[in-house]
């Protein structure tokens, strides 16, 4: 078995935004008994031994945990390479510079449109102007920075835009990534889900951006599933490259795999090693056993590990099922009916979104 | 900015990736914001004589000290590669 390299470090669901496209579950109060600053350093000296080498601090908002410094400073001792993964909310010069003390290697600050009266109406809070400050913070510390905007019905006819703020704030690398449908997002698909041409324009553009910019940015841009022909190789294969610890200290090999019925593992009970190793949950999905027809004679089965489980789960009510996003699986149809529905002329312009509310915490 | 690597480029890390040595893979890595790298020892070596300042065509002849068998091309190959990934940046002159 191979060792994770990735640790997702989920440190609180709590958030001063309200995205309908957060990707973070839809019972968040479940989640309000945070660990502690004690559990979440050992968490860290466990994924070292591990052999993580890359930990992702993110939520919820990170920065709303007041030992944010304290965490990237234990990372650091450990040789970890830091990642924050911020909507920007908190992002004081006091704090960034702690942060940098702290060793932190690397910010990623999300924008939710183009401009500020659009973002802030997405983000449910008064926002942007905030944003742009702390990203111009983040360069003058030095820090490499991505800018993240996630892409939906609302603001991806916006990528020309998106991609001039990004040039302007001087970002290294720019992630444009579609929405992944889970959580709110889910919850909220049928808003959010873009036509056909909209995905085709956006493609354009990014295509045309990329070949002018090559040597000053990045783009990645994320392919939106439901118009793929084949799925993704979610997280790099189940239990292969990645860990997520969510907030009340339970351990998944996605962030999204909670709404999966089995059986669960968490910090409080077992050491992260054997919940790797060993526990039920990791090794439910992991290589290509498990896999059933299409999957299990399909050429692709090493390059794409039968797509998402927690998509499937979500489509068909069956986790082992093939990820219907795949043209190839019987259950494609799903993904086909709602592409449609999406495509459809007669639409309202924009449904009503429901969004992400804020919840209690215990720490 | 040029983008080929010659042999008279002075190749250095991106001040935004870390070379260190992973005790668990007990081999050198490579880590940067969206990467990690896990290196052979002649990666590694040739990385350690990334210091801004030799040319390709120096380390060259300074891994050919440390190693029987050293290709030029393989090295500026590998150095190519890593510029392209953001992880090795070079000035020429
Ligand atoms: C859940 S957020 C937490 C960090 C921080 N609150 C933020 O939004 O930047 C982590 C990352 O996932 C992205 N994200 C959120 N919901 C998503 C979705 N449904 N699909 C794809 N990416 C999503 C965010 O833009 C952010 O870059
Ligand atoms: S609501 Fe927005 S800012 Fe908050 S965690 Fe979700 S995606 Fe991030
Ligand atoms: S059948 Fe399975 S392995 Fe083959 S492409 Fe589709 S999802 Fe991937």
């Amino acid at each position: 078995m191979t060792s994770p390299f990735g640790l997702l470090a989920e440190l609180t669901y709590a958030c001063p935004l309200h995205c309908a496209y957060c990707s973070n579950p839809l019972n968040l109060a479940d989640y309000r008994d945070e660990l502690s600053t004690a559990q979440w350093q050992r968490v860290l000296t466990e994924a070292r031994e591990l052999g993580v080498l890359q930990l992702h601090l993110s939520g919820g908002e990170p920065l709303q945990r007041r030992d944010i410094v304290e965490i990237v400073h234990s990372a650091t001792d450990l040789g970890l390479y830091t990642n924050l993964i911020t909507s920007a909310l908190g992002l004081s010069r006091r704090r960034a510079e702690q942060l940098r003390a702290a060793g932190l290697g690397h910010v990623q600050i999300s924008i939710q449109a183009a401009e500020a009266a659009e973002s802030d109406r997405i983000a449910g809070t008064p926002s942007f102007e905030r944003k742009l400050t702390a990203a111009h913070l983040v360069k003058e510390l030095d820090w490499p920075l991505t800018l993240n905007v996630v892409l939906h019905r609302r603001n991806i006819d916006r990528v020309t835009d998106i991609l001039r703020i990004a040039e302007e704030l001087r970002a290294d690398r720019v992630e444009l990534a579609n929405t992944q449908y889970y959580g709110w997002a889910w919850h909220n698909r049928s808003a959010l889900l873009p036509s056909r041409p909209q995905i085709e324009r956006a493609e354009t553009t990014v295509r045309a951006a990329r070949e002018r910019l090559r040597e000053r940015m990045e783009i990645v841009y994320v392919l939106p599933d439901y118009y793929g022909q084949y799925p993704k190789p979610c997280m790099g294969g189940w239990g292969q490259r990645q860990l997520t610890v969510a907030p009340n200290g339970d351990v998944l090999p996605c962030p999204a795999a909670h709404a999966l019925p089995l059986p669960r593992a968490s910090v409080h009970e077992n050491s992260l090693a054997w919940i790797w190793e060993e526990s039920p949950l990791f090794q439910r999905f992991r290589g290509t056993d498990w896999m059933p027809e299409p999957c299990r004679s399909c050429e692709r089965r090493e390059l794409d590990f039968g797509g998402c489980r927690c998509q499937a789960f979500q489509l068909t009510g069956d986790a082992a099922r093939t990820d219907p996003v795949c043209h190839l699986s019987p259950d494609h149809g799903i993904v086909v009916e709602a592409v449609q529905a999406a495509n459809e002329a007669a639409r309202p312009r924009e449904e009503e979104l429901t969004p992400r509310p804020h919840p209690g915490r215990s720490v | 900015m040029s983008t080929a690597l010659r042999l008279s480029s002075h190749p250095g890390l991106s001040p935004h990736v870390r070379l260190a040595f992973d005790r668990v893979r007990e081999r050198h890595v490579l880590l940067g914001p969206e990467s990690v790298l896990v290196l052979n020892p002649t990666g590694a070596a040739v990385l350690k004589l990334c210091d801004g300042r030799r040319t390709v065509a120096e380390i060259v002849r300074e891994l050919g000290r440390q190693y029987d068998r050293v290709v030029g091309d393989e090295v500026r190959d590998f150095l190519a590669r890593l510029v392209a990934n953001r992880c090795v940046e070079f000035g020429d002159d």
